[in-house]
C-alpha cells in the first residue's frame, strides 16, 4: 500500500462520528462548518435539484469550489462523473481534500470508472453491495458510501444497501478458504479483498451512509446500522430551517445509541425536504443503478 | 491519606488498572481505544458524557475536526469538566484536533477554547489533504526506537510558554510537547502500528495517580 493511500484511508478515519454536508454557495458552507460539519461537499445543486431540474449535472465551477475553500477551515470535497477523470484532475490540481466519484452527477463512462490509483488524492464512492464496494477500493477509492436513493429523502435505500452490505461481509467471515475463490467470482470483487473481508470481517476503509438522509433519527438510524458517519445531501439546505437541522443530525450522530438526546434534538426542526416515492422513479431516473 | 497512599502504590507497582477514557464526540477514537487495550493493566472507555470523566485517571482527545469537537464539547457542557480534570492533576493527551482544543491561541481565531495548554497554535499549517505526510523520528524522550510520525492536515505550534517541554521539533517547526500533566502532539502515534507513545502517556498517569 502506497504511502500516499495510507493517509488517505486516515483521513477518512478522522471525519468518523461525523456529518458531511453537501453545500451549493460559501454562505451555505459557513453555515455547515458553524453547525459542526466535519468536511463540505461542494456542489452546484443538491441532488433533489439536480432531479427536479433534469439535464445533464457535472462538475461544479472551479470558482464556486475555491471559493468555498477559502471560506472554511473544515476539509472540502467535491463531486465528479462516474469515469471522467479529467473532472478529478481538475479538483486535484485545486488541491481539494476528497473527490467523491458520484453517480448523483450524470455518468462520462458507461463501463468504467475513474483509475483511483494514479491520482494523490482520496476518493470516495459509493455502493449498493459489498462486490461494488470491493471494486471501487480495488480502483483506489480510500473511502467507500452506501449509495442510498440521493435527492429523494428516503432512507429506505440506504438501510438496504447498508444491510446488503453487512450481511455478505458476515456471510463471508463463515466461509473456508476454499471457498473464497469462487466468493470472489460470484461477487466480482478483487480476491486479495474478499481474502481481506474474511479475516478481518470488516472493509479495509471507512464506510458513511449517503442518499436519502433527512433527519436525526434517520442518521442515528445509519450509524447504528454499523456505519462510521453520514453525507448529509438535499436534507439540510432544502429543508424549513438548515442551521438547526444541520446541528440537530450532528448531534444525533454523535450520540446515535441515546434516544434522549436524539428527541431532544428533533424537537421545533421546521419543515424537514418534502421527499420523493422513490416506487415512482422510473429506472433511468434512479441514481443508485448508475456505476459498474 | 493512607488508602490512597495504598492505591497509589498498587497503581505504581502495576496491581491495579488506571481507566484511561478517550473523549468520544468524533474522530479517530476507536484507533486510541485499540492501542490502549494493548496495554496492560489499562481499562479504557469511551467517554460521551461528563460525568463519566469522574472515574477516569487520564483522558484522550483524539483526533478528528476540531471545529466540530470544540462545538459538541460546549454544547455538552465538557469545558468546565475537562478544566476541572486538569485542576486534578489527571492527565491529559491530545492528538492532531485534540491539541488545537487543548492550546492557549490558536493563529487568526479567537474561537473559545478549553485553554489548558500555554502554546500557541496554526491549524492545517502544511496545507489540504495533498500536503499530508508521514515523516520517521526518534522522539528521546518517549522511546530510543524510531517513530512514524502520521501528519494529517496537521496543524504546528508556533509558540510555546515557559513552563512547556518540547519533546518533538524539525527544523525549527515543534509537533509534541508536554507540560506536568498533559501532553500535545501535532501527529497520530494511533495511525501506526506501534503502542510506544501510548504507553508513554499511560505511564505519565499512573506516574499522576492518587
Amino acid at each position: 500500500m502506497s504511502e500516499k493511500y495510507r493517509l488517505n484511508k486516515n483521513l477518512a478515519q478522522m471525519l468518523k462520528g461525523g456529518v458531511i454536508m453537501d453545500v451549493t454557495t460559501a454562505e451555505e458552507a459557513k453555515i455547515a462548518e458553524e453547525a459542526g460539519a466535519v468536511a463540505v461537499m461542494a456542489l452546484e445543486k443538491v441532488p433533489a435539484d439536480i432531479r427536479k431540474d433534469g439535464g445533464i449535472a457535472r462538475m461544479s465551477d472551479p470558482k464556486m469550489i475555491k471559493k468555498i475553500v477559502a471560506t472554511v477551515s473544515i476539509p472540502v470535497m467535491a463531486k465528479v462523473r462516474i469515469g471522467h477523470f479529467v473532472e478529478a484532475q481538475i479538483l486535484e490540481s485545486l488541491k481539494i481534500d476528497y473527490i467523491d466519484e458520484s453517480e448523483v452527477l450524470t455518468p462520462a463512462d458507461e463501463a468504467f470508472h475513474i483509475d483511483k490509483r494514479k491520482f494523490e488524492i482520496p476518493f470516495v464512492c459509493g455502493a449498493t453491495n459489498l462486490g461494488e464496494a470491493l471494486r471501487r477500493i480495488g480502483e483506489g477509492a480510500a473511502m467507500i458510501r452506501t449509495k442510498g436513493e440521493a435527492g429523494t429523502g428516503n432512507v429506505v435505500e440506504a438501510v438496504r444497501h447498508m444491510r446488503k452490505i453487512n450481511s455478505q461481509i458476515n456471510n463471508l467471515t463463515t466461509l473456508g478458504s476454499e471457498e473464497l475463490m469462487t466468493a470472489a467470482k460470484e461477487m466480482q470483487a478483487p480476491f486479495e479483498l474478499v481474502e481481506y473481508i474474511a479475516e478481518h470481517g470488516k472493509l479495509p476503509v471507512v464506510n458513511f451512509a449517503a442518499g436519502g438522509i433527512a433527519t436525526p433519527a434517520d442518521a442515528a438510524l445509519m450509524m447504528q446500522l454499523g456505519c462510521d458517519g453520514v453525507f448529509v445531501g438535499s436534507g439540510i439546505f432544502r429543508s424549513g430551517n438548515p442551521a438547526k437541522r444541520a446541528a440537530a443530525i450532528v448531534r444525533a450522530t454523535t450520540h446515535y445509541q441515546d434516544p434522549q438526546i436524539i428527541a431532544e434534538v428533533s424537537e421545533d426542526l421546521g419543515k424537514a425536504m418534502s421527499g420523493i416515492d422513490i416506487n415512482g422513479l422510473t429506472d433511468a431516473e434512479k441514481m443508485a443503478d448508475r456505476g459498474w | 491519606m493512607g488508602l490512597q497512599m495504598l492505591k497509589k502504590w498498587l497503581i505504581g507497582a502495576g496491581k491495579m488498572k488506571v481507566k484511561v477514557g478517550v473523549l468520544a464526540l468524533q474522530g479517530g477514537v476507536t484507533e486510541h481505544l485499540n492501542h490502549l487495550n494493548q496495554i496492560e493493566n489499562v481499562q479504557v472507555a469511551p467517554v460521551k458524557k461528563p460525568e463519566q470523566l469522574n472515574d477516569c485517571n487520564g483522558l484522550i482527545i483524539p483526533g478528528g475536526e476540531s471545529t466540530t469537537m470544540r462545538k459538541l464539547i460546549k454544547h455538552y457542557n465538557f469545558t468546565e469538566a475537562i478544566k476541572a480534570f486538569d485542576q486534578q492533576q489527571k492527565v491529559i493527551w491530545g492528538s492532531c484536533a485534540g491539541l488545537i482544543l487543548l492550546a492557549a491561541e490558536i493563529e487568526g481565531e479567537n474561537n473559545e477554547q478549553l485553554a489548558l495548554l500555554n502554546i500557541k497554535v496554526k491549524r492545517n499549517a502544511f496545507g489540504s489533504q495533498l500536503d499530508s505526510f508521514i515523516d520517521k523520528a526518534v522522539i528521546p524522550k518517549v522511546s530510543d526506537s524510531v517513530q512514524e510520525l502520521v501528519f494529517i492536515r496537521a496543524p504546528l505550534i508556533t509558540e510555546v510558554g515557559q513552563d512547556i517541554d518540547i519533546l518533538y521539533q524539525k527544523e525549527g517547526q515543534i509537533a509534541a510537547v508536554e507540560n506536568k500533566n498533559i501532553i500535545a502532539t501535532a501527529f497520530h502515534p494511533e495511525l501506526t502500528k506501534s503502542t510506544i507513545f501510548h504507553q508513554y502517556f499511560v505511564e505519565k498517569v499512573k506516574s499522576l495517580s492518587n
